[in-house]
């Protein structure tokens, strides 16, 4: 057996080498998973929550949208409000017993995640949409766009790109938050770590592996997403097409 | 004999406890180059934001071509496309290129395919000397010529009215003339414009009526040549002699 730090640290990583693999696979699906639909959930629901409600909008309508206002705001204070380590036990053990829905854990971890980020991600988008001009909103109502169009091609693209740091700390939260599941036996990183030092009595030496896996997973996905934010930054200056003095910059797009 | 386009009858409007707009009563014809002048504060631009129901009016009413903007079948999509608006902040779309911005009003309100929409809105960049710069965005040209692409992009509608909020107020001084020139250019083609300036040089030289507003009235409607030369009203003297002593 094994007597060192090191030499416990080695023996687990050769042994479970592939269960730690398969541990963070999960783990970086579920987040991944979880952090994407959350956010379509989050997006959806902050766009029909700024839908305006205006004095002479038909009555159906208005109170249309004052439900649907009402049942968000509901679905964000609760899920914004309440562990996850909770919500799971309350959402996996309570749809078996009240509906005897028979959810693999994995279903289930796939469903809490996104909902659970969706409540934050609401508020994430809905502070993004807030934060672009208002100047913005009424071009594109000036030339006769839409609310649904005005959102989908010019406020949400510019919303998305100011939220994109938000996104990604809630990625990285969920890497790390995923290890609650483990009280559903969800077999992510965490769950598979628990069992291995189980196994030898070895906490330590295996949760300081386990450790280092969720720092890489969460410092490569920080590092990707700031590469995309610079990418979607854009240049500050710009070359006229046909310039004299520029040879590149010739002119494009069939002007003349 | 030119054919009513815009009638605004009754027109109030107020801000909570705060009345901009009293009772204005204002008609607009095709082929009118009508300027708006008053002090700040006049209701000018709530005048025109009414007109495109960026603002809803507290009471009154607003026709197009007779029909009433705020009955509840009219499109105001539509309406909006027949009638465009000129910001003082320009108010482009930053996240969509010079020629973007004058493709997409074309193809989502419209229904233009891609195409007939990109080669309309070339033309008109090229009238308003901005088809070098299609490919940049917003953020990459300057106030002035922000403002040329904002014009292009309302006029990228085939609009019937052009109302124009300010369009020069926000520009640095040598940028002004290229944005007036465009609208004086535009002015001689038929337009029918309604521009709310402070510049008086456009207001008497381009448009065939002007518009006098204080504290949220009409005070007078006359020519440039009545307007400048023999005001009928004290106030639009004051006004006016505030503007000359500058």
């Amino acid at each position: 057996m094994p007597t060192t730090f090191f030499e416990w640290v080695l023996f687990f990583a050769d042994k479970y080498g592939l269960y730690f693999l398969q541990g963070a696979g999960t783990t970086l699906l579920i987040a991944s998973f979880g952090t994407i639909t959350g956010l379509a959930i989050g997006l959806v629901v902050a766009v029909l929550r700024t839908v305006p409600i205006e004095a002479n909008d038909p009555a159906p309508r208005k109170i249309f949208y004052t439900v649907i206002r009402w049942i968000f705001v509901a679905y964000i204070e609760i899920f914004r409000g309440t562990p996850m380590i909770v919500q799971s036990m309350v959402i996996y053990y309570g749809s078996a017993e009240l509906w005897g829905l028979d959810m693999s854990p994995m279903t289930a971890a796939l469903f809490i995640v996104s909902i659970n980020t969706g409540a934050y991600m609401a508020e994430i988008a809905r502070g993004g949409i807030i934060s672009i001009d208002k100047g913005q909103y009424e071009a594109a109502q000036s030339i006769g766009m839409t609310h649904t169009q005005t959102m989908l091609h010019i406020i949400l693209p510019q919303a998305l790109r100011n939220i994109l740091p938000s996104i990604g700390n809630e990625f990285v939260v969920n890497i790390k938050d995923t290890s609650v599941l483990n009280v559903i036996s969800v077999t992510e990183l965490f769950f598979m770590s628990k069992s291995a030092a189980g196994t030898y009595m070895r906490y330590f030496e295996v949760f300081f592996i386990t450790c280092v896996i969720y720092f890489v997973l969460t410092f490569s996905v920080t590092r990707i997403l700031l590469f995309i934010e610079k990418k979607m930054r854009g240049s500050e200056s710009f070359v006229i097409h046909g310039s004299q003095t520029v040879p590149h910059a010739v002119i494009k797009g069939g002007a003349r | 004999m030119s054919e009513n386009i815009i009638s605004v009858s009754h027109l109030e409007k107020s801000f909570g406890g705060n009345q901009v707009l009293r009772d204005i009563d204002f008609k607009a014809y095709t082929g009118d180059v009508i300027s708006i002048i008053g002090s700040s504060g006049s209701g000018k631009s709530t005048l025109l934001r009414c007109i495109n129901q960026l603002e809803k009016p507290t009471s009154g009413a607003i026709f197009f071509h007779g029909k009433n903007i705020q009955d509840p079948g009219f499109s105001l999509s539509a309406y909006r496309a027949k009638v465009g608006m000129v910001f003082q902040n320009f108010n482009l779309f930053n996240n969509l290129s010079v020629l973007q911005n004058c493709v997409v009003g074309q193809v989502k309100v419209l229904n233009r395919d891609h195409g007939t929409a990109a080669k309309r809105a070339l033309e008109i960049l090229e009238k308003v000397g901005m088809s070098q710069y299609i490919e940049a965005k917003p953020a990459q040209i300057s106030g002035g010529q922000k403002q040329r692409v904002a014009i292009a992009r309302a006029l990228a509608m085939d609009p019937e009215v052009l109302l124009f909020d300010e369009p020069t107020s926000a520009l640095d001084p040598e940028m002004v003339g290229e944005v007036l020139n465009v609208m004086g250019t535009l002015a001689k083609s038929g337009l029918t414009m309604l521009v709310v300036t402070h510049e008086m040089d456009f207001a008497r030289e381009v448009s065939n009526r002007i518009v006098f507003m204080d504290e949220g009235v009409i005070v007078e409607d006359a020519t440039p040549e009545e307007m400048f030369v023999n005001p009928k009203s004290e106030r639009t003297k004051a006004f006016l002699n505030r503007f000359r002593n500058r």
